[in-house]
């Protein structure tokens, strides 16, 4: 139905060692040719495109399309290579190899405050940033007022920056970006940054925009922002797509591996020395797209599956679960299990598990009377991806996924 | 095809940016020039911000673009004119060295600083698109507000020593053409080597320096003789000098020869500045 906006394809771009080609004075180039002139001819010369020891590709066969309106979160660890797409799509630096076709008019904020000039008014460097970012002349002029109103700078604007305030100088920059209105967007993590009460207008305005139907590409390493604006969702990692899919699939499997430090191990292995052992987990219901995987309200079944390898006439069992901090969000434990030999289903029932998105680990132990025989950590880990329903900051969301209702009655006042 | 109605109200402004292809350059030359129009605006911001920062961090501001020129042209009357007896062809001192400080000075600032552009803009050029080229023009055109205010001064020279322009005074526009083009076509390749080399700021003082003697600032060009003169015309700044002389004082010849010859060094300078530009654009943001 709708058009395309951003068609990538096979996007790569190749650095050299360290990331970032340093300048070089003459002197060192000197020396290199020096050297090896003819490594030096040869690493000038245009064919040398299989990289070899002394580049780094830092993206690779990166291939997607975005429809307009669409909103994509760009998410992977330090150096996967996100930001490096953003580049390439915003035009600061050219691709290796592969294309990219973008339909509409382009914006990035891969910084705030880009062009700010401390020896500048306030209102000098918000004509000059805007412009920088794309503004027209007349677009600025008629934003202004807002601009100035949002960064809530109005007596100082005729002030050099440099006598403001580092929030200050923050507030107009993120104030010019928020009123930036392209049809296509990219925000590199500008967001990350900031006072938290500015923060919070920020991500409402960014909210705004998402849903006034722009396309909009964001890197963020905030899951709840990534969860709260996005539909769609790239895992990137090691300059390739990892996975690509709807927001919660994705965030739940890009957590888990963080959580788990790299391992994607879904059950033990057998040992025969102990008495019992736990050998796997997963979620009965409601059934979603992975078996670690919540993604709606309601009733929840978890079941865990142990071996019993002698019999335990008074088993006692316990399973607590913790959040991404180690925090321990509910636990139980059950007495006078009678166990035999052989596989047992540990079904746990519970009515609802309303806990905010994210990700949490389950800890199970098995005891015979007074003896500990296993306790396991359970993996991967339980991802909760529900939609989330409580405070739009994340500082302020809590623990419970909790929706509730605010009812406003004004009293009647009593004549005196 | 339908369109959903927001996307209509989104398209509604007059798309100054259409379908962009993302790909690794190739081809050698590609001044694109409605993208430079369309781009105009920031370009007019650059060189606004240039000239506002650079009055407001000085004391005295705008009078530095008096004092420079004028002072040089103090210097030199003195120790040339006066003690070495240089020849002016019939001008006053003052007349002859200011006429050639005026696009001279001009030159100057403006190569140095399109030299320094790109590496002082590196977080704005690893932030943003925009055509790369933008930069040295700015540093260039916004040269122009200290020229006009010298140009001034000169104006009360003229008066106070009894010189009246002649008709030959409707050539200046075009030798000013000449000087802009000559600071730009340096500062293309200046620009980029300093992106790559940061041992080129340190030259470029030398660099304008020798520049200065091989271009009639302190002499007339008529010391060159006839059978070189269009080899010495190879120095596009030897043009622009004598024309400014020629122009603005109606003394001396109309500089045939030499305009030709400096015309055609432009061109190849200009040109060659954008042929490099271009080749080290597409990297500029990953090596600046």
């Amino acid at each position: 139905m709708s058009d395309v906006a951003i068609h990538v394809e096979s996007l790569g771009k190749r650095y050299r060692i360290g990331g970032r080609a340093r300048y070089l004075t003459m002197r060192d180039r000197l020396a290199n040719v020096l050297k090896s002139p003819a490594r030096w001819f040869h690493s000038n010369g245009a064919g040398n495109s299989d990289g070899g020891p002394r580049h780094i590709w830092a993206l690779r066969n990166v291939s997607f399309d975005m429809h307009e309106g669409e909103v994509l979160g760009l998410i992977g660890r330090n150096g996967a290579g996100k930001t490096t797409l953003l580049k390439i799509l915003s035009r600061v630096t050219q691709p290796t190899e592969g294309s990219a076709e973008i339909r509409g008019r382009v914006g990035s904020l891969l910084e705030v405050g880009t062009g700010f000039h401390p020896e500048l008014t306030g209102r000098e460097n918000t004509y000059l940033n805007g412009a920088i970012l794309g503004m027209g002349k007349k677009e600025i002029e008629r934003k202004f007022d807002d601009i100035v109103a949002f960064a809530e700078v109005a007596d100082f604007i005729d002030t050099p920056l440099k006598h403001y305030s580092t929030g200050m100088q923050m507030r107009l920059a993120f104030a010019v970006a928020a009123h930036f209105e392209p049809q296509i967007l990219l925000v590199d993590e500008v967001l990350a940054v900031g006072d938290l009460s500015f923060q919070k207008k920020c991500l409402a305005k960014m909210g705004e925009v998402a849903h006034a139907g722009r396309t909009i590409v964001f890197v963020t390493h905030q899951m709840n922002q990534i969860r709260r604006l996005c539909e769609k969702v790239i895992w990137m990692d090691g300059g390739t797509i990892r996975q690509a899919g709807p927001t919660n699939e994705v965030v739940g499997a890009y957590e888990s591996e963080v959580l788990s430090g790299g391992s994607s191990q879904q059950s033990r292995e057998n040992s025969p020395l102990i008495k019992a052992q736990f050998l796997r987990w997963e979620i009965v219901a409601p059934s979603a797209s992975a078996p670690n995987l919540i993604d709606q309200q309601g009733p929840v079944a978890i079941r865990f599956t142990l071996d019993v390898k002698r019999p335990m006439p008074r088993a006692m069992h316990g399973i607590s679960l913790y959040d991404a901090d180690r925090r321990l969000v509910w636990g139980n434990g059950f007495r006078g299990l009678a166990l035999d030999v052989g596989h047992h289903d540990f079904t746990h029932e519970l009515r609802e598990l309303p806990l905010k998105p994210g990700a949490y680990s389950w800890s199970v132990t098995l005891w015979d009377e007074n003896d500990l025989v296993d306790t396991w950590d359970a993996v991967p880990e339980l991802i909760v991806g529900t939609q989330p329903l409580t405070h739009w900051l994340d500082e302020w969301s809590g623990v419970l996924n909790i929706p509730s209702r605010l009812r406003v009655e004004q009293m009647q006042e009593e004549k005196p | 095809m339908a369109v959903p109605q927001t996307h209509v109200a989104l398209a509604a402004a007059p798309n100054e940016f259409p379908s962009v292809h993302i790909a690794a350059r190739r081809g050698w030359l590609a001044l694109d020039l409605p993208e430079l129009w369309a781009y105009r605006e920031l370009l007019y911001f650059f060189i606004w911000r240039d000239i506002k920062v650079r009055y407001k961090q000085t004391a005295i501001g705008a009078a530095w673009a008096v004092l420079q020129p004028l002072m040089t042209m103090a210097v030199f009357s003195l120790f040339f004119g006066r003690l070495a007896r240089i020849s002016s062809q019939g001008l006053p001192y003052p007349i002859f060295y200011y006429c050639a400080l005026l696009p001279w000075t001009y030159f100057q600032t403006a190569t140095q600083s399109a030299t320094n552009i790109v590496v002082e803009q590196q977080r704005v050029i690893t932030k943003i698109y925009f055509p790369r080229v933008v930069l040295p023009i700015s540093a260039v055109l916004s040269g122009l507000l200290d020229f006009a205010i010298s140009f001034g001064v000169f104006l009360v020279m003229m008066v106070y020593y009894h010189i009246a322009p002649t008709r030959a005074v409707i050539w200046l526009p075009a030798f000013m053409l000449l000087a802009i083009l000559t600071a730009l076509g340096v500062g293309l390749w200046l620009s980029a080597l300093n992106a790559l080399y940061r041992d080129v700021r340190y030259v470029v003082p030398f660099l304008v320096q020798f520049w200065m003697f091989a271009s009639p600032v302190v002499y007339p060009s008529s010391l060159v003789s006839e059978k070189w003169r269009w080899l010495y015309g190879l120095n596009p700044m030897a043009g622009v000098i004598e024309g400014f002389r020629w122009a603005l004082t109606g003394h001396g010849q109309p500089p045939g020869i030499l305009l030709a010859a400096s015309s055609a060094a432009v061109v190849l300078l200009v040109f060659g500045g954008l042929v490099y530009y271009h080749a080290v654009e597409g990297t500029m943001a990953d090596v600046v």
